[in-house]
């Protein structure tokens, strides 16, 4: 036998994606530039599954491309009017579930789930808005917490404790009761030792953790999503890794 | 003669900023176009009271009192197709974000304890609509057919909608006309 090597590999919407055994079928669509939408999963950290929007049709069954281990002769499905009308139902629970009110947000424009939601080509939420209680944190000195925005990705929690190794975030409660907390006796982000060079102060996709005094230096109009599809945003990988704050 | 009938079209501001109105103004001399084809029942530019029969309601603002809910059925009734226009009649928007104050607190914090009023008293004639508890996105009180977001959409942004809509298109927007700010 000659020294050639096959590689495993699966198949993305008829496209053959080679793999390495450990790799999910996330990893091994992003390695080869292909694009399978997502939210709550960021390539630097664990994968959760919990925003379900990387779900693709695997052998026929639906299951999170982030979490699920590649094997070989999968054939998936992810780009089907199907998985994408599913997909836009899973942003519209999102909005309806919390107070995204994207004019009065300083994250407008570069907040993930609305650009998931741009590139869903959603239109209105279409379910019932919830209008949640929800509380505005602002004890700290240089960062915002608006809980009103939180879509519970967990993304400030992973980044807390796997690249800052600080645990400021954790997520407490059951079904639609749950929401994320901050680890003080007081619970408010001011009595932590969170600071604005922490990965976690970085990482959200939404406007739930803000900056202070960034507000709209960029203005609306000229920001992340405003002419780049998160897709295209997504699959820069170098880029999407550089710290925004100086 | 083959003069078409025109598309007779009718719009309103609920609890809006006419933002979305005046982005319609925006489109300037397409203006004129547009009348070529379409003529206004009760809207804004008309002072036509109530809404007749008409082919496309435009709706701005969310639903946020007892006349926005009268005026928002009258649309429905009369309007074969109905659109709604901008964040606020999409998801309630900038008004909204009262939803989570009580609305007794509301009163008293504008009426009551805002500095530089005189006689600070609440409203209370019989002649202003009821206020809600919270602003609700037009679709949650009759049905929509069309939805048009943006804060406010854009003058092309309206324009492409209306000419598809007009031209019996499926309106289509582009990447960077679909916007929520």
């Amino acid at each position: 036998m000659g020294a050639l090597v096959m590689s495993k590999a699966i198949t993305i919407d008829g496209k053959s994606v080679s793999f390495i055994d450990g790799q999910t079928i996330m990893d091994a669509a992003l390695a080869a530039g292909v694009y399978i939408p997502h939210l709550c999963h960021n390539p630097e950290f664990e994968p959760h599954g919990n925003c379900k929007l990387c779900i693709v049709s695997v052998n026929g069954r639906n299951m999170t491309a982030c979490t699920m281990p590649a094997a070989e002769d999968m054939v998936v499905a992810s780009d089907t009017p199907e998985l994408d009308s599913d997909r836009q139902a899973l942003v519209q629970m999102l909005f309806v579930e919390g107070n995204h009110i994207c004019p009065a947000c300083e994250a407008s424009g570069n907040c993930q789930l609305q650009a998931a939601a741009y590139y869903l080509k959603m239109l209105s939420p279409h379910f019932m808005h919830f209008y949640p209680p929800r509380e505005v944190d602002a004890s700290h000195p240089d960062i915002f917490l608006d809980l009103n925005r939180c879509i519970l990705c967990e993304l400030c929690v992973r980044a807390s404790r796997e690249v800052d190794g600080k645990n400021v975030f954790g997520i407490s409660g059951r079904g639609i009761g749950t929401h994320l907390v901050v680890n003080a006796a007081s619970g408010r982000l001011g009595d932590t030792n969170f600071a604005v060079t922490d990965k976690a102060a970085q990482v959200c996709p939404t406007g739930a953790i803000l900056i202070k005094r960034q507000g709209y230096k960029i203005p609306i109009g000229q920001r992340t999503f405003d002419h780049k599809k998160i897709s295209e945003v997504q699959m820069e990988p170098a880029k999407r890794t550089e710290p925004e704050h100086e | 003669m083959n003069e078409k009938r025109k598309i007779r079209v009718a719009t309103c501001s609920l609890a809006g900023c006419f933002g979305c109105h005046m982005s319609l103004l925006d489109i300037d001399e397409k203006l004129f176009d547009l009348l070529g084809v379409i003529e206004f029942d009760r809207t804004p530019f008309t002072d036509i009271k109530h809404c007749g029969p008409c082919d496309i309601g435009i709706v701005e603002g969310g639903v946020s009192n007892a006349e926005n809910v009268h005026v928002l059925k009258e649309f429905r009734e009369n309007c074969k197709v109905l659109v709604a226009i901008g964040a606020c009649a999409i998801t309630g928007g900038v008004p909204a974000l009262r939803n989570n104050i009580d609305l007794w607190d509301c009163f008293q914090e504008v009426y009551l304890y805002e500095g530089g009023l005189e006689g600070n008293q609440i409203p209370n004639d019989p002649e202003l609509p009821l206020p809600f508890d919270k602003v609700y996105p037009i679709y949650e009180v009759v049905k929509v057919d069309y939805f048009l977001p943006g804060c406010p959409p854009s003058a092309d942004t309206i324009w492409k909608f209306l000419t598809d809509l007009i031209e019996g298109r499926e309106p289509k927007l582009d990447y960077e006309m679909l916007h929520y700010d």
